[in-house]
């Protein structure tokens, strides 16, 4: 998993936001057993008690779980997972019309022209 | 529980006031950046931690005691020049930090410098700056202390180098140990760190952790670095 951070928010919350994406991507898959801490933070280049915080969150949130003695697990609940992935494309989706419409489209317009793609797309 | 503890620290050399009025608490469990530009007190504030200077004014506490004896052996220490003989063997750097250090773990040395092919028989002499910096840092590493000062441990070395140092400094991570990390280069070292500590002209100008600047503020410990110290 490559890992990139930006430098205008704090780096739990980039964190957080990265794994969950490896989870509904299948970087991570449902049921697998996660990295000890300290070989993620390894991994990611970052403070062992950042990437703490960020699993405690991603824990709350129900991506992942801990089982006391054999460590953290990605969650098997594919529910979770899909709700997730929604919230990733429906963000997706609202950047990609707040450009659009920076550009001057028209909610019609744009709708137009997607349709106009998928059918380029087919011909293909 | 404090480890590092400055009340009212003040160093001046002649008519130069290195620190002034210092006050500074550091907890177990975190990794700390000590930034400020050059002639900020920085190193100045590590040695005074290490008994290397002695205060004009005010205190300095490891664990509860002024330095001397006691504090030498929770405090590991990498300076800002390279101090380790030039004719010496890494075997008999380890003999070396085995005799002084009672913490000093021997076998978690060798196996650090062994990745590294860096073998018992080399000489310092021999070593490139940045194998010699790394040999440094693996040596400091290697103790099991309550307090790593590490003065530059980035400065003048390669980015492989620098993400090696890194990952070691992490690699180590300890919870009952605090790690300050001296150093200008913030951006490389951002990541790694819990905690900062700004230090202009003798001063603490503020102490914050790097999730909170980057929340407040929206931009990197570094981007706000330099908005503090804009000259």
């Amino acid at each position: 998993m490559v890992w990139n951070f930006r430098s205008d928010l704090p780096i739990y919350s980039q964190l957080i936001e990265q794994i969950k994406l490896g989870i509904v991507s299948g970087s991570f898959l449902p049921g697998e057993r996660l990295a000890s801490v300290r070989d993620m933070a390894m991994e990611a280049g970052v403070n062992p008690n950042t990437m703490q915080r960020a699993l405690q969150e991603l824990e709350r949130e129900g991506m992942v779980y801990s089982q006391r003695t054999s460590g953290r697990f990605v969650t098997d609940d594919m529910r979770v997972i899909g709700h997730a992935k929604q919230r990733f494309a429906e963000e997706q989706i609202r950047s990609f019309l707040t450009a659009m419409e920076k550009l001057g489209y028209t909610r019609g317009e744009i709708l137009t022209m997607l349709e106009e793609k998928e059918t380029e797309h087919d011909n293909t | 529980m404090t480890i590092l503890e400055c009340r009212e620290l003040s160093k001046r050399f002649g008519a130069v006031q290195a620190l002034d009025s210092v006050n500074l608490n550091i907890e177990p469990g975190r990794v700390i950046g000590l930034l400020g530009p050059n002639g900020s007190g920085k190193t100045t504030l590590l040695k005074l931690a290490n008994g290397l200077l002695t205060p004009t004014g005010g205190e300095i506490l490891i664990d509860g005691e002024a330095p001397g004896k006691r504090s030498r052996s929770l405090v590991s220490y990498l300076p800002d020049k390279p101090y380790l003989a030039e004719w010496m063997k890494v075997r008999q750097l380890l003999d070396f930090f085995e005799d002084f250090y009672a913490d000093f773990d021997r076998d978690r040395a060798m196996e650090m410098l062994l990745r590294l092919n860096i073998g018992e028989d080399m000489r310092i002499k021999e070593m490139s700056k940045g194998t010699r910096e790394k040999t440094q840092l693996i040596l400091v590493m290697s103790r099991k202390a309550k307090l790593y000062l590490l003065d530059e441990p980035i400065g003048g070395v390669d980015p492989a180098t620098r993400d090696y140092i890194l990952d070691t400094i992490i690699r180590n991570y300890n919870p009952e140990a605090a790690v300050v990390i001296s150093t200008h280069l913030i951006a490389d070292v951002e990541q790694v760190l819990d905690d900062v500590i700004f230090i202009d002209k003798g001063r603490i100008v503020l102490q914050s952790s790097v999730d909170e600047i980057r929340g407040e503020k929206n931009m990197s410990v570094d981007q706000y670095f330099r908005e503090v110290f804009r000259c």
